[in-house]
């Protein structure tokens, strides 16, 4: 393929003769007047959970020492009997005070099958970044997000986000985030608007996103 | 490699027969409708939305001109993280290509996040004539596919087809179908979730665009809603990205604008539902095997061009089809291309050359210079205008014809007429005494039988000219000057 | 200030009243209007339509024409812009330098009317008396290419007796276009044809505009659907007084051609009542 690439380069650099050969990338000025932080009133944690809730997710805030409260309700409430969680949920999250559910770890040793995926009824793990001016979630592929496919192909996803981890918008999310491990940036259930382009819950990813709002000014 | 369609008429003709079906203009005019009060909405939630559109172009543009850097700065990055970079010339290159990874991959089918950049190249189709079956997975191509039918929009390729159509296009064609399928939207989404799941269970390999790919990391991004391209972009072995080399963006922190601009200016959200980012292979978490296909397939053309370099800004978020008038009515199939409205209408003509068709000829005079297209671009393309300076390149590639065309003789005409004021003071003496010669009464005229004045009045009252030009008149009351 | 009009060719030829009505305005706002007669035409259809070549001695003859001016006015949104947005682009290209200087010269001395009568005078009340129900089509280069934003409306609103009605979807193109019109006519029409609907709707018996190409245009569907509703550029209705009113712009004899329109649009005219 080294032909194809030479030749792709080669055009490029011939198309691009009216660049003067002296000038850097940096020599192009971006100019960065856009916010790069932006401050909400109500705070970050408030809008967070108040735009969530905008793309028909369910979002309650609990204190610090009510996770595990919160996941038993979110799981009774949709019936999840069978749980997948990530090789390292926090302890004291997973601590269910219902004895009928069955937790099951993916773990990087034993990773759960697709179908055992798919046997799942729901999904609890942790999150990287809030987003509160977009009420979006990111999880970096890890231990505390689980892998990727964890989080799609349960019906159901129950997501604990530490209000620290909330920040006021895109820029400051972007600043958090590292590359060199997947991400996945969630608002709201899977949806569409591929009917009439209005937007409609429930295709591919989980139908339900039940979030969680760890700490913070209602802690 | 042609991007327009195999056999189809210029735009106005194309236009006509699009004009006439009331069922495409109502749907059309209903779903534009919605999603522009939604991107208004969101879009004026931002107060610092024009410096985003300044600094997403500037990016842009930074990335552009100085490609060949960034693209081996991608490429060396993105192999260090464990993928396999190929480049193509063109589409049939990139098929192939593609084809061959498929093949190694030991599938004869693959499930395709919808791209942009594969429907361009036909790949779906070359695919096929290899003996391997793509399925389209994003519910809008999944309808178009069903449907035997062609894309008519960027971003919602079945944007022509209402709830009631899409409810038969799903009984008729898909066996998993529940026979009490209503055309409630849930449902009609329920019945696509039905119908791919165990396709996204066992596929073994996938194929993706990208909207981003970041020189600095190697990165990847793909811009989503139903989960669909989740599915097809972590659960197979195989993984296969098509990117269009315009694709670039210089740094991970330059995607904080486009992760702006794009949803906001596209479905008319704050965020879409999913956005995945994936850099090479990552051990225990997705697919082993990352290939990432660049590709020109007539790009350079585009970038050869200082003006019409813009073109390549673009993030496909289909706000200008959204917002044109002209598609507003004629639908995007009148435009002959996987991309159209405004933006296919330069993007068409800067990919193949004006000269490639009368597709690609007609298209720079598919719009009626509105502005509104410009206005919403989130990377600020000057679509009106690229296309007045698309129009001038249609008119220089029949300048070397041994007969000038008609419009040429009549333009030529009216600057010969326009270079000397007495000459067109003559003409609109001319032209007053043929009014004149109507009659006092008579102030317009009814449908005209032929020429261009014809293609007016159909529908259209044509004013008479006036007995008395103005110039006349200030020559009579004011007496300054000589040349009236 | 030596104030210089462009009447612009299609208003010269077909819209003579619009030009006077321009002339009248500006001299009863004390400004010593002149017209230079070398003028001919922006180049607007030669540009947009793809002959650039063509169009570069009618820029040459725009520069010499006003050069010597302080302001130059013309009663068009789309003409003005032309000069605003190509003529420098136009002598760029084909690399005459001196023009280029011409132009950087004379094109921002360029106003269309409504913003030369609000930015340059600071008027907004200038005296007008209209006793009719009007709504304003803002045309594509008046709004996006020109940004007059609220001049057009701040001035109609100060024209004693006249009614100014919203019309719905207002930023919504005619579907003019200039040789969009013709080459592809039949969506030109279906666009004209909802801007039509709009106009009906709000019950005004004239619709008004900074653009005749766009009025004739839409005044073309008014007439042929016999609609009622009269088309007039907003330097008639503001060249208007209650002196001029004593003889309603309805029985002066019919120069300007949509001016007067049919009988039965006349009729249906009436009918419709304004307070």
């Amino acid at each position: 393929m080294t032909g194809a690439r030479d030749e792709v380069l080669g055009r490029i650099r011939t198309a691009l003769g009216d660049v003067p050969p002296e000038e850097t990338s940096e020599d192009f000025a971006v100019p960065r007047d856009y916010r790069r932080h932006r401050e909400h009133p109500e705070g970050d944690v408030e809008r967070f959970s108040e735009r969530v809730a905008d793309y028909k997710a369910t979002v309650e805030r609990v204190r610090s020492d009510g996770v595990a409260t919160a996941v038993t309700a979110a799981l009774s409430r949709v019936g999840a009997t069978r749980v997948g969680v990530p090789a390292g949920l926090p302890e004291e999250w997973a601590a269910l005070t219902d004895g009928g559910v069955a937790l099951v770890r993916d773990t990087v040793e034993e990773p759960l099958s697709v179908a055992d995926l798919d046997a799942l009824d729901a999904v609890v793990t942790g999150s990287t970044v809030g987003i509160a001016e977009t009420g979006t979630i990111v999880l970096e592929s890890g231990v505390l997000c689980g892998r990727r496919a964890l989080t799609l192909v349960p019906d159901v996803h129950v997501c604990i986000v530490r209000a620290e981890d909330v920040v006021d918008d895109v820029p400051a999310a972007v600043t958090r985030l590292r590359t060199d491990r997947p991400l996945t940036w969630i608002s709201g259930p899977s949806a569409t608007s591929d009917i009439e382009l209005d937007r409609v819950e429930g295709v591919h990813g989980p139908r339900t996103l039940h979030v969680i709002v760890v700490g913070g000014d209602r802690s | 490699m042609s991007h327009t369609f195999v056999g189809m008429p210029a735009f106005p003709d194309a236009a006509k027969v699009a004009l006439v079906d009331t069922q495409l203009r109502r749907n059309l005019a209903h779903a534009t409708k919605v999603i522009r009060t939604k991107r208004n909405g969101v879009v004026g939630e931002l107060d610092d939305w024009q410096e985003l559109r300044l600094a997403g172009a500037a990016i842009k543009d930074r990335a552009l001109r100085h490609l060949p850097d960034y693209l081996e700065q991608f490429e060396a990055a993105a192999t260090a993280a464990g993928a396999t970079v190929h480049w193509a010339r063109d589409g049939d290159e990139a098929n192939q290509l593609v084809a061959e990874l498929v093949r190694q991959a030991g599938a004869d089918e693959v499930v395709k996040v919808k791209s942009m950049a594969t429907q361009e190249m036909g790949m779906n189709e070359a695919l096929a004539e290899e003996g391997i079956a793509a399925l389209e997975t994003d519910l809008a191509e999944l309808i178009v596919q069903l449907n035997d039918d062609l894309p008519s929009h960027i971003l919602v390729p079945a944007i022509h087809r209402n709830r009631a159509e899409i409810r038969e296009i799903f009984l008729r064609e898909m066996p998993s179908a529940p026979p009490d399928l209503t055309d409630e939207p849930r449902m009609l989404a329920g019945a696509a979730r039905q119908h791919l799941r165990r396709k996204f269970m066992s596929a073994k390999v996938g194929i993706s665009g990208a909207n981003f790919a970041v020189a600095e990391t190697g990165t990847l991004v793909v811009v989503e809603s139903e989960g669909n391209g989740r599915m097809c972009l972590t659960l197979p072995e195989t993984l296969i990205s098509v990117v269009g080399v315009e694709k670039i963006v210089p740094t991970f922190a330059d995607l904080e604008v486009f992760l702006q601009l794009l949803p906001r200016s596209s479905t008319g959200e704050r965020m879409n539902p999913y956005t995945s980012m994936w850099t090479g292979v990552t051990p225990g978490d997705g697919p082993q095997a990352v290939h990432i296909v660049l590709v020109d397939n007539g790009r350079t053309r585009a970038l050869a061009d200082p003006v019409g370099r813009q073109v390549l800004r673009c993030i496909r978020c289909s706000a200008c089809l959204n917002f044109c008038p002209v598609y507003e009515r004629t639908g995007g199939h009148a435009y002959g291309s996987v991309y159209p409205g405004p933006i296919g209408a330069v993007l068409n003509p800067l990919l193949n050359g004006v000269d490639a068709g009368p597709v690609e000829k007609s298209l720079p005079y598919a719009s009626s210079l509105c502005g509104r297209c410009f206005e919403v671009c989130p990377v600020r393309i000057d679509i009106p205008d690229l296309l007045v300076h698309l129009r001038g390149k249609v008119v220089d590639s029949t300048r070397d014809r041994s007969v000038p065309t008609a419009e040429m003789l009549g333009m030529r005409a009216a600057a010969w007429t326009f270079d000397k004021p007495g000459r067109l003071s003559a003409v609109q003496r001319l032209a007053g005494l043929g009014r004149r010669m109507l009659g006092e009464q008579r102030t317009s005229l009814g449908p005209v039988p032929f020429g261009a004045a014809s293609k007016w009045s159909r529908a259209r009252d044509i004013p008479l000219p006036p007995k008395e030009s103005f110039r006349q008149w200030w020559h009579r009351t004011r007496g300054k000057g000589g040349a009236a | 200030m030596k104030v210089a009009l462009f009447v612009t060719c299609f208003n010269d030829t077909m819209f003579p009243e619009s030009a006077k009505a321009t002339v009248e305005l500006l001299e009863r706002l004390g400004v010593d209007v002149d017209f230079p007669t070398g003028q001919t035409c922006c180049g607007q259809m030669h540009i947009n339509t793809g002959y650039r070549a063509e169009a570069l001695p009618l820029v040459r003859r725009y520069v010499e024409t006003f050069d010597g001016y302080d302001a130059v006015v013309a009663p068009s949104a789309s003409c003005a812009g032309t000069v605003q947005h190509y003529h420098s682009r136009i002598a760029a290209e084909r690399g005459d330098a001196a023009l280029r200087d011409g132009v950087a010269n004379v094109a921002p001395k360029t106003y269309e009317l409504t913003r030369f009568l609000t930015d340059v005078l600071g008027k907004e009340d200038v005296g007008a008396y209209f006793p009719h129900r009007v709504t304003y089509h803002p045309t594509c280069h008046s709004l996006r290419a020109l940004e007059l934003g609220d001049r057009p409306y701040r001035l109609l609103r100060a024209v004693r007796g006249l009614t100014l009605v919203d019309l719905p979807e207002r930023e919504e193109c005619c579907g003019f276009g200039g040789t969009f019109a013709i080459k592809n006519s039949d969506v030109s029409v279906a666009m004209g044809a909802d801007k039509v609907r709009h106009v009906r709707s709000t019950g005004a018996e004239v619709l008004v505009s900074a653009d005749n190409s766009c009025l004739t245009h839409i005044g073309g569907i008014l007439g042929r659907e016999r609609s009622g509703v009269r088309t007039l550029h907003i330097a008639e209705v503001l060249a208007s007084t209650e002196r001029a009113a004593g003889t309603t712009h309805a029985e002066q004899p019919a120069e300007s051609a949509r001016w007067k329109g049919r009988p039965e649009q006349e009729l249906a005219g009436q009918e419709v009542t304004h307070p």
